[in-house]
């Protein structure tokens, strides 16, 4: 049997893992089985195209593959649960980079190129340039080192419109000559560069789960057009499932906050135009002792999270309050919000790190009928996903969005750091709201003297 | 590149990109942060052609570089990924039964 024949069937062995591992990662049994099938069809992958003919020299693969394992092994050890959103972006912007350099180096190595092979490159530049970009400004958003803010400036639509103008005509003029195109393809990586930046700045913090879910798409994209280069169906497969998945991703996202992509990625949402209609009435203070009271009375309670709880670092406590209430005869049930954090899934990751078991996770449609039932809602650094504005303040910029009702529950504790509006700068009318009880102060601390005076 | 062979990698294209949509419908909200960095891991594959470009014959100069780097980053991306995924299915395992 000759090498490319062992080769091509290895791709077609490691395809069916990869396929069969992504369904395995749609229940939280098999899971984990999933992505350890996914990554031995990778490495398999990887090893059987090491005895590819066309390669010839290790010492220069083996440097790359050394310093990228060290590298990879010790940020998914380092990096903590909370900074999970940061990792993705920085894991995304790394895969897109690499689809570039591909794209690129293959050119180098191989200027005459017909039509086709060109507008792969290309395209296979572009996306990647753009996902890597992105996926930085992404990071350092999430990371706060830059503001979360939407950046807008007048003029930014026309900017954004001559960009890409400018990348189809540099991308045409290349494609029409590649061999004489060298310079083209230099406009084409910067200006994929600056498209990235451009295309993320607009975008608020609230809309990272978005964004994210977007750049995974691209990167996926990316791998597929770096396929079309390398003739190589395997990258082109496992390229176009990441893609339909991080689009997939993205929808959900998106109808969660009853917003379409495009609203989403170009309307700097919560860069402070509307607030919604001011509220009268005064938000009511409560202290540790007198919730507690509340709470021990309490048969059922509902707890929804929010990028407060990642922030406080207050799963774990979270959970002990939790343990304390279920040993007084109390039902826990946690109420997720699909956007809730900054990532799909944030809060899930969070409340797993601290052992909360996954049968108490509930979906928004699956708690919001019973909330009336429910003596006691605590939330933990939520704020736009239990606005009741979106229901029912037609000027608020989320009106329309779902909410998980936690007005409807008997009592509402509200645990934040200040009087402040949230994240989006939007009215929230549930604080002001007569069942409504504001815990005020660090997340973490109010909930672990709450602990306290369980087990006192 | 000739005709028959873009067709036939279209296809592919084509195929996978249906069956990618099937298969993620249908995971649940719980398990959409390991699926992303799961399948962000996947997307890491772009390390074998970066490896082929980097290992053929006659490779010097920024071409070099440019493959050099492109198997540092995938790397990075396949190995970071899949375990940063395991690291948290773990969590999502082991709480059945006992804590």
């Amino acid at each position: 049997m000759n090498t490319s024949l062992i080769i091509n069937l290895t791709y077609i062995f490691s395809a069916f893992l990869f396929i069969l591992g992504l369904k395995k990662l749609g229940s939280p049994a098999t899971a984990r089985k999933g992505n350890l099938l996914s990554s031995v069809g990778m490495l398999t992958a990887i090893l059987v195209t090491l005895i590819s003919k066309d390669i010839v020299s290790f010492k220069w693969i083996m440097l790359g593959m050394g310093l990228g394992t060290i590298i990879g092994i010790a940020g998914a050890r380092l990096i903590s649960m909370t900074s999970m959103p940061e990792m993705v972006a920085v894991l995304n912007g790394f895969g897109g980079i690499a689809s570039l350099f591909v794209g690129w180096a293959a050119y180098l190595g191989n200027p005459q190129l017909n039509t086709f092979s060109a507008t792969t490159i290309i395209i296979s530049i572009l996306i990647g340039g753009i996902t890597f970009t992105g996926s930085f400004i992404a990071w350092a958003k999430l990371k706060e080192v830059m503001t979360g803010k939407p950046i807008m400036f007048p003029g930014q639509q026309v900017v954004n419109s001559l960009i890409i103008l400018g990348v189809i005509a540099a991308s045409v003029l290349f494609i029409r000559d590649p061999n004489a195109g060298l310079h083209f393809l230099w406009i084409v990586i910067g200006v994929s560069f600056l498209l990235g930046v451009m295309v993320v700045i607009p975008i608020g913090g609230a809309d990272m789960p978005v964004v994210i879910s977007l750049l995974n798409s691209y990167s996926g994209i990316a791998a597929c057009a770096a396929g079309f280069v390398m003739q190589n169906n395997l990258l082109i497969v496992a390229g176009s499932l990441v893609g339909a998945s991080g689009i997939i991703l993205t929808n959900i996202m998106c109808k969660a906050m009853n917003r379409s992509l495009s609203n989403v990625l170009f309307s700097g949402f919560g860069s402070g135009s509307s607030a919604g209609s001011e509220i009268e009435g005064e938000a009511k203070p409560i202290n540790v002792e007198d919730t507690f009271m509340i709470l021990e009375a309490a048969s059922t309670v509902c707890v929804v999270p929010g990028y407060g709880m990642a922030v406080a670092q207050a799963q774990h406590t979270v959970r002990e309050l939790a343990e304390q209430l279920e040993e007084n005869g109390c039902e826990v049930k946690f109420a997720i919000h699909p956007v809730a954090g900054r990532m799909p899934g944030h809060m899930n990751v969070l409340l797993a790190e601290a052992n909360v078991p996954y049968e108490q996770l509930f979906e928004m449609d699956d708690v919001n009928p019973i909330m009336e039932s429910v003596d006691v809602c605590m939330v933990i650094g939520a704020n736009d996903v239990v606005n009741p504005a979106a229901r029912e303040d037609e000027k608020s910029p989320i009106y329309g969005m779902p909410v998980i009702n936690v007005d409807k529950a008997q009592t509402v504790i509200v645990l934040k750091r200040s009087l402040g509006t949230g994240f989006a700068g939007i009215q929230n009318p549930l604080f002001f709201k007569d069942n409504t009880r504001m815990l005020l102060g660090d997340a973490k601390g109010s909930v672990q003297g709450l602990v306290a005076e369980f087990k006192n | 590149m000739d005709t028959t062979t873009i067709i036939y990698l279209t296809f592919i294209l084509l195929l996978s990109i249906f069956l990618g949509f099937e298969l993620i419908a249908k995971v649940p909200s719980t398990l959409h942060t390991p699926l992303m960095s799961g399948s962000n891991a996947i997307s890491g594959i772009t390390l074998l052609g970066a490896l082929t470009l980097t290992g053929s014959e006659g490779n010097d100069g920024l071409a070099l570089i440019l493959g050099v780097a492109a198997v540092t980053f995938a790397m990075i991306n396949v190995v970071g990924g899949y375990l940063v995924t395991d690291r948290m299915l773990e969590m999502f395992k082991k709480k059945e039964g006992s804590k």
